[in-house]
């Protein structure tokens, strides 16, 4: 009994917060826009089986005719991946540093990764527009030790994108990275070199290997927020940049076409879900396999 | 036709596969290793045996190439290996904490060290097969290493650092996490394959059984320094020092001083009211010289009445300790030092002759103690 009420707790969470609210905005994609409060028919106030008998997939039809939908989840996948693969490349070396450092400047490093939070993220976004914009520190410091003699156009394009999502997303791959890495025993190391391998190949074969949680977990935590990211997109990036969420924001509060926000949603949350599942799916098999 | 003995450290001819030339190794201000010569021949199995800081993991670790000496010089069949990376080595380590490779198979970490240095697939394959029936883990081949038990992992562990066939295998602590029974099983089932493979096998241990059961010579090891260096029992019987007659086994060790008393014989003055004990040395002693005497407790007899014996000493039992298969009788003497002499229980428990506070004697011939000069 004491049991059942325990699992009870996060399951309830779960419902109230995830299970409920996805239904809701569901329910909503399968509405039509309207001239009223709340912006969409038919609600609850219509009779439940009235409101049942009017929803229809018309906003999903809607969404695979106009090229804008598709283009956007396109670019927005492109730009995702490609900010993960570029935190992968940065945070690595990090975390690899952070884990092989002596062991009393360990907890200076990790704090010095985790300070950043203590400021908000939209003020530490438009810092990057000071210093990313023509006139900005970069371009100046540049142009003053003589690089380039104009200034580099980076605001406002796909690049700032990239760089505003690796710095605030960087965190989130170095420390599962971390954790993985200072857990790795290090006579592994030494035994594939004892065994023949260089240093380089040691890597390969042992580090990377026994990281790979670590690495997926890492690529999840950035891929997933920067899939829907708005905020650094909106103000980094310009107005070639086409990102689905921008795409979600302008639909629910310029056009306020709730119906087709949502459907919007809905795909976004089945792009990242489904290849998640299978994942874990080859990973259970994976695990299943090796007894 | 007798076997001739394996002793090639008495053959001047034979040439050291494993030489310590003088090696010292400092970490900082702490000295690990000082001024250390020794010599290893091949297919000898040499066990480093020494309490936790005496350097023998160090020894190790710079015959495996994990770190180097900082002055002196180590060969390996003749060539002095300093410089030469662990991954260039013809030494192969077993680890303490086995260092299995948890996303292999056990398959694949046998292969492992085999598929660096060859591309010839069925070669591999053949050696790993060679190397699961050597270890007898056929079985096992396609577990990871956190499906087996830590038995299985040892000998994975094993059979990994022989796959490559390596001049000298380097064991660290190999069977320390193992259980009693499973310890005792696994060290013949070690002096076997060292047998079968020839291979020249180091040994680093704290445990002086698991040294003395398995070693054909044994390092005793203090504080950075060898001790001795010798058969299991020249180590036991003939210690050469008041360490290592102490840390090996259980002794009784007399303080006195020793006056000669005929051929290669001293009488041992111990105590004021008692008489001098005889002992016998082959290592001549001076005269007054001071000394101790070593004997160890199977070697004291324990009597109600005062035998005929070259030495004999009146006490009282204080305590039994009861092993089973032995008993210890700790004997105190007028003088305040305690004698142990033990006995083989030969007989049933219900029979036994002393008692606690019992009045008794302890002999010994003049052969059974080893006389140690300060």
């Amino acid at each position: 009994m004491r049991r059942a009420i325990l699992i009870a707790v996060p399951y309830a969470w779960l419902l109230a917060l995830f299970l409920i609210p996805f239904a809701v905005v569901f329910k909503i994609s399968l509405s039509d826009i309207a001239l009223a409060i709340p912006p969409y028919t038919p609600t609850a106030k219509d009779g439940i089986w009235n409101m049942l008998s009017q929803l229809d997939f018309e906003n999903f039809v809607f969404l695979t005719e106009d090229d804008l939908y598709w283009k956007a989840y396109i670019s927005s996948l492109q730009i995702a991946l490609i900010s993960t693969v570029l935190t992968l490349l940065v945070g690595y070396p990090m975390a690899y540093a952070m884990a092989r450092a002596p062991e009393q400047w360990r907890p200076t490093l990790l704090m010095l990764v985790i300070l950043p939070f203590w400021t908000s993220f939209l003020i530490r976004v438009y810092a990057w527009v000071g210093i990313l914009s023509g006139e900005g520190f970069l371009n100046q410091f540049l142009l003053w030790i003589g690089i380039i003699d104009a200034p580099l156009t980076i605001l406002n394009t796909n690049t700032a994108v990239y760089i505003g999502i690796v710095y605030t997303y960087l965190p989130f791959m170095i420390l599962p990275i971390y954790a993985a890495l200072d857990r790795l025993d290090g006579s592994l190391i030494e035994a594939a070199e004892d065994l023949g391998c260089s240093r380089i190949k040691a890597f390969w074969l042992v580090t990377i290997p026994l990281s790979r949680n670590g690495i997926i977990a890492g690529c999840f935590l950035v891929f997933i927020p920067a899939l829907g990211e708005f905020v650094i997109p909106s103000l980094l990036g310009g107005s070639g940049t086409l990102m689905i969420g921008k795409v979600l924001f302008e639909e629910f509060f310029s056009n306020r076409d709730w119906p087709v926000a949502s459907a919007v949603a809905v795909i976004l949350l089945l792009i990242l879900i489904i290849p998640i599942v299978l994942f874990q799916r080859n990973e259970q098999k994976q695990v299943e396999d090796g007894k | 036709m007798a076997e001739t003995v394996f002793a090639p450290w008495d053959d001047p001819t034979e040439r050291p596969l494993i030489r310590f030339r003088n090696v010292t190794k400092r970490f900082g201000d702490f000295t690990a290793i000082d001024d250390l010569t020794l010599d290893i021949f091949e297919r000898e199995f040499f066990a480093l045996l020494g309490p936790s800081g005496c350097g023998k993991t160090t020894m190790m670790r710079m015959l495996a190439g994990f770190e180097n000496p900082t002055d002196g010089a180590i060969e390996l069949a003749g060539q002095d290996i300093a410089g030469v990376p662990a991954n260039k080595r013809a030494v192969n380590m077993m680890f303490q904490s086995y260092a299995l490779f948890p996303h292999l198979s056990v398959w694949d970490n046998i292969a492992f060290g085999l598929r660096r240095e060859s591309k010839d697939k069925a070669a591999i394959a053949a050696r790993v097969e060679e190397m699961l029936k050597l270890t007898r883990l056929e079985k096992f081949a396609r577990r990871k290493p956190h499906q087996i038990s830590g038995g299985q992992r040892q000998r994975v562990a094993l059979a990994r650092s022989l796959a490559k066939a390596p001049k000298l295998l380097l064991l660290d602590e190999p069977l320390g996490a193992l259980d009693a029974k499973l310890r005792e099983a696994t060290q013949f089932e070690l002096m076997d394959i060292q047998e079968k493979t020839g291979t020249t096998f180091v040994i680093v241990t704290h445990d002086q059984e698991e040294a003395m059961t398995v070693a054909s010579r044994v390092a005793v090891m203090d504080e950075g320094r060898v001790m001795q260096v010798a058969t299991p029992e020249r180590i036991y019987e003939a210690p050469d020092s008041v360490y290592v007659a102490d840390f090996i086994g259980d002794v009784n060790l007399l303080h006195g001083t020793a006056t000669p008393s005929g051929n290669d014989t001293y009488a041992v003055t111990w105590a004021a009211n008692e008489a001098p004990v005889q002992a016998a040395s082959t290592r001549p002693l001076s005269s007054g010289q001071t000394c101790h005497l070593a004997i160890r407790p199977e070697k004291v007899a324990i009597h109600k009445d005062k035998p005929e014996a070259d030495n004999a000493v009146q006490g009282k039992v204080l305590d039994i300790a009861y092993l089973g298969n032995l008993s210890t009788y700790h004997v105190e003497l007028p003088t305040g030092d305690i004698i142990k002499a033990q006995v083989a229980n030969t007989r049933r428990i219900s029979r036994r002759d002393f008692t606690w506070e019992d009045p008794v004697w302890v002999s010994w011939t003049k052969t059974a103690g080893v006389l140690l000069a300060e």
